[in-house]
C-alpha cells in the first residue's frame, strides 16, 4: 500500500518562486506514487450462480429481435433436398459404412472440380474420420438441418500429398485402429489375425508416387493423431464439408450408398 | 498452489474476533461483514463459451436451458436492483448453432450489444470465420474486446481491441484485462493468421501491476479464456491466480466448467483471487457482488467471502 496524505497547501511568499517550484515537485512526486485507492478495501465477497430457464421471463425486445433470424433459419433448415430410403448409422457395420461411404462419395463428387482446377489432377483418396460424423441419416427426407446434424462442424476439404512412405503410414493407421473411419480409392483386406492381407489403391498396387488425398483440415492438422499428414504438401480447397453434403442432397434425388468390400477381414 | 479454505489475513483477526458471524463458511472465523449504508456495492455478471446459443436449449439433459431473451431479462433486472453493475463475456462467442453457420456471429454480437455487456475477451472459436470474419462483426459490438496477450499488430484488428479497460462505478475505480489461450493447434493458422500468443502470466503481471498500481484501481478483474485448470502444467485459471498478484477476480472460460460456486485460490502474496466459470451455453449467468467500505489507509481488514 503506498503511502498518502494531503500536502499542506498553505502558501508562504517570502520563500518565493524556489519554494513553489519545490512544493510542485513534491507534490508531483506524491501525486504519482500515491494513488486514490488505498482507502477503499474490498470487505465482502457474495456470489450466486443464476441458472437461465423457464422461470424466467424473457425481454421481449430481444425476442422479437431475433425471430426474423430463427424464422430464416428453420425456413432452411427444413428444406428437403432428397430422399433417403434406408436409415444410415456410422456403427451399422464393423469397418466400413453406407453412411461413412456417402461422405467419402460426396466429397470425390463435389470437390474433386475444385481440385482439377486447383492442382490440375483428381483426388485418388478420401479419408475421414469415424469419430467426426456426429449423427445418423435417418430414411425418410432429407432436409439441410441433417448436414448440420452429422457434420456441426465447420471443417474444410484439403488435399494432401502424400508419398508411398506416407501412404503406408497412412495404411498402417487404418489397419492399426479397425474401425471404420471412412475413406474411398482404396481397397485393404484384412488377415483374421488383423494383419494387413492387401491393399490397392485404384485397383493399383502401392507404387513410388504422390498420392492426392483428400481430408478435413482437422485431420490434416493432427486431428486423431493421423501423424502422417505431417509436413506433407497441402492444398486448400475452401470448400466445407457440410457445404458439399448439402450441394450434393441438392443435385440427387434419391440416395444410394451402402457398405462394401472396400475394407474387409477375414474370418 | 495452495487452495485456502479461511481467511487469509495476518492483522484482520483484531476486527472480527470473538464475533462468531451467521455465515456458513470458514472464510468468516477471523472476520465478519462490515457492510453499512455506505459500502459501494459492484456487482459483476458473467457468461462464458455461450457458443451462438441463443434460444434455449432443446432435448437432451440441459433440455430448456439458456436463451439470450431470458438473459436479457435477467440482467435488465440486476441492473435495476444495482446499477454498478458490469456484464462481461469470456468467449467462444461463436460457433455451436446455426445461427453462427448463417449469420457469421452478427446475431450473437448485436445481441451483446443490446445486453450492454461491457467487455468481452476472445476465445479460440472466434477466431472460426478466421481473424476476418472475426473483424467483419466488429462495427455491430457497442462493446470492447479485451484481449491483453494476443499480439494482432500484423492483423487486420490491430487497433481493435484493447489491452484493458478501465471503467469507474460509484467511484470505484475496476481495471479489466483480458487473456487468451495459445491457438497453435487448437486454430488453424490459415485463421489466425499472424496473431502472436504471449505469455499469459508474464502479460497478467505486468497488466494487473499496471492496472493497480500504477492506474489506481481499487478491483482488478482478468477476463480469461485459458481454461479452469489442467492436470498437466498448461496455464489455466487456477494457475494463473497462484502465479500472479494484484488480481481480485478472475473470471474464466473454455474448459465449460460448470462451478456452483467461486473457487479461492491464494496468490503470490498470500492474498485470495475468486476464480470462477460458468459452464456454457448461456445456461448461467454467474453475479458476484461485491461491497467496499472507504477506510483509513491503515486498516487492513479482510475480506469476508460468501461464496
Ligand atoms: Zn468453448
Amino acid at each position: 500500500m503506498a503511502f498518502c496524505y494531503n500536502f499542506p497547501l498553505k502558501t508562504d511568499r517570502k520563500l518565493g518562486v524556489y519554494l513553489a517550484f519545490a512544493k510542485a515537485l513534491f507534490l508531483i512526486t506524491l501525486l504519482t506514487s500515491c494513488n486514490s485507492n488505498t482507502n477503499v478495501h474490498l470487505d465482502t465477497v457474495d456470489y450466486k450462480r443464476i441458472e437461465i430457464n423457464d422461470s424466467l421471463a424473457q425481454e421481449d425486445s430481444i425476442a422479437q429481435f431475433i425471430a426474423p433470424y430463427g424464422a430464416k433459419i428453420n425456413q432452411e433448415m427444413n428444406r428437403v433436398l432428397c430422399y433417403n430410403p434406408k436409415s444410415m448409422h456410422k456403427n451399422d457395420t464393423p469397418l466400413n459404412t453406407a453412411l461413412g461411404n456417402m461422405l467419402c462419395e460426396i466429397i470425390v463428387e463435389q470437390v474433386n472440380p475444385v481440385v482439377k482446377s486447383r492442382l490440375d489432377t483428381n483426388i485418388d483418396v478420401v479419408l475421414l474420420n469415424h469419430g467426426g460424423i456426429r449423427a445418423p441419416l435417418p430414411a425418410g427426407e432429407v432436409t439441410t438441418k441433417r448436414a448440420y446434424e452429422i457434420m456441426p462442424f465447420e471443417n474444410e476439404v484439403v488435399v494432401a500429398q502424400l508419398n508411398k512412405a506416407q501412404m503406408e503410414q497412412l495404411i498402417k493407421y487404418i489397419v492399426d485402429r479397425e474401425r471404420a473411419h471412412p475413406f474411398s480409392g482404396m481397397k485393404i483386406s484384412l488377415n483374421a489375425d488383423s494383419s494387413l492381407n492387401n491393399v490397392s489403391i485404384n485397383d493399383q498396387p502401392l507404387t513410388e508416387k504422390i498420392y492426392y488425398v483428400a481430408t478435413s483440415d482437422y485431420l490434416y492438422n493432427g486431428g486423431d493423431s493421423m501423424n502422417f499428414f505431417n509436413n506433407t504438401t497441402v492444398t486448400k480447397t475452401d470448400y466445407k464439408i457440410r457445404n458439399a453434403m448439402i450441394d450434393y442432397f441438392k443435385k440427387v434425388d434419391t440416395l444410394k450408398f451402402e457398405s462394401d468390400n472396400r475394407f474387409t477381414k477375414a474370418n | 498452489m495452495k487452495r485456502s479454505t479461511f481467511l487469509k489475513s495476518s492483522t484482520a483477526a483484531v476486527a472480527g474476533m470473538g464475533l462468531f458471524a451467521n455465515f456458513s463458511t470458514a472464510t468468516s472465523l477471523y472476520k465478519v461483514s462490515s457492510i453499512t449504508e455506505k459500502s459501494k456495492k459492484i456487482t459483476i455478471l458473467h457468461t462464458n463459451d455461450t457458443h451462438s446459443h441463443i434460444e434455449p436449449i432443446v432435448g437432451g439433459r440441459n433440455d430448456g436451458r439458456g436463451g439470450v431473451a431470458r438473459r436479457a431479462a435477467l440482467v435488465n433486472q440486476i441492473r435495476k436492483e444495482n446499477p454498478n453493475t458490469l456484464l462481461l463475456d469470456c468467449g467462444d462467442i461463436f460457433q455451436g448453432t446455426p445461427y453462427f453457420n448463417f449469420y457469421g456471429g452478427e446475431l450473437e454480437i448485436k445481441l451483446m450489444s443490446m445486453m450492454g455487456y461491457d467487455a468481452a475477451t476472445i476465445g479460440n472459436h472466434d477466431f472460426d470465420n478466421g481473424i476476418d470474419g472475426l473483424y467483419k462483426q466488429l462495427p455491430h459490438a457497442n462493446f470492447d474486446f479485451v484481449i491483453s496477450n494476443y499480439d494482432f499488430k500484423n492483423t487486420i484488428l490491430d487497433g481493435h481491441t484493447l489491452e484493458n479497460k478501465i471503467v469507474t462505478l460509484d467511484g470505484i475505480k475496476i481495471g479489466m484485462f483480458g487473456l487468451g489461450i495459445e491457438l497453435d493447434g487448437l486454430v488453424n493458422k490459415t485463421n489466425y493468421k499472424e496473431t502472436k500468443y504471449l505469455d499469459p502470466i508474464d502479460i497478467a503481471t505486468d497488466q494487473a501491476r499496471i492496472l493497480k498500481e500504477e492506474k489506481g484501481c481499487d478491483l482488478v478483474i482478468c477476463m480469461s479464456h485459458l481454461g479452469y485448470s489442467y492436470k498437466s502444467d498448461t496455464v489455466s485459471d487456477v494457475s494463473l491466480a497462484a502465479a500472479t498478484s494484484n488480481i481480485d477476480v478472475i473470471i474464466g472460460g473454455h474448459t465449460h466448467t460448470f462451478l456452483e460456486k467461486p473457487e479461492l485460490i491464494l496468490n503470490k502474496e498470500g492474498k485470495n483471487v475468486v476464480v470462477n466459470q460458468v459452464g456454457c451455453y448461456g445456461m448461467y449467468l454467474g453475479r458476484i457482488d461485491l461491497y467496499l467500505n472507504e477506510t483509513d489507509i491503515n486498516n487492513q481488514a479482510g475480506t469476508v467471502y460468501n461464496l
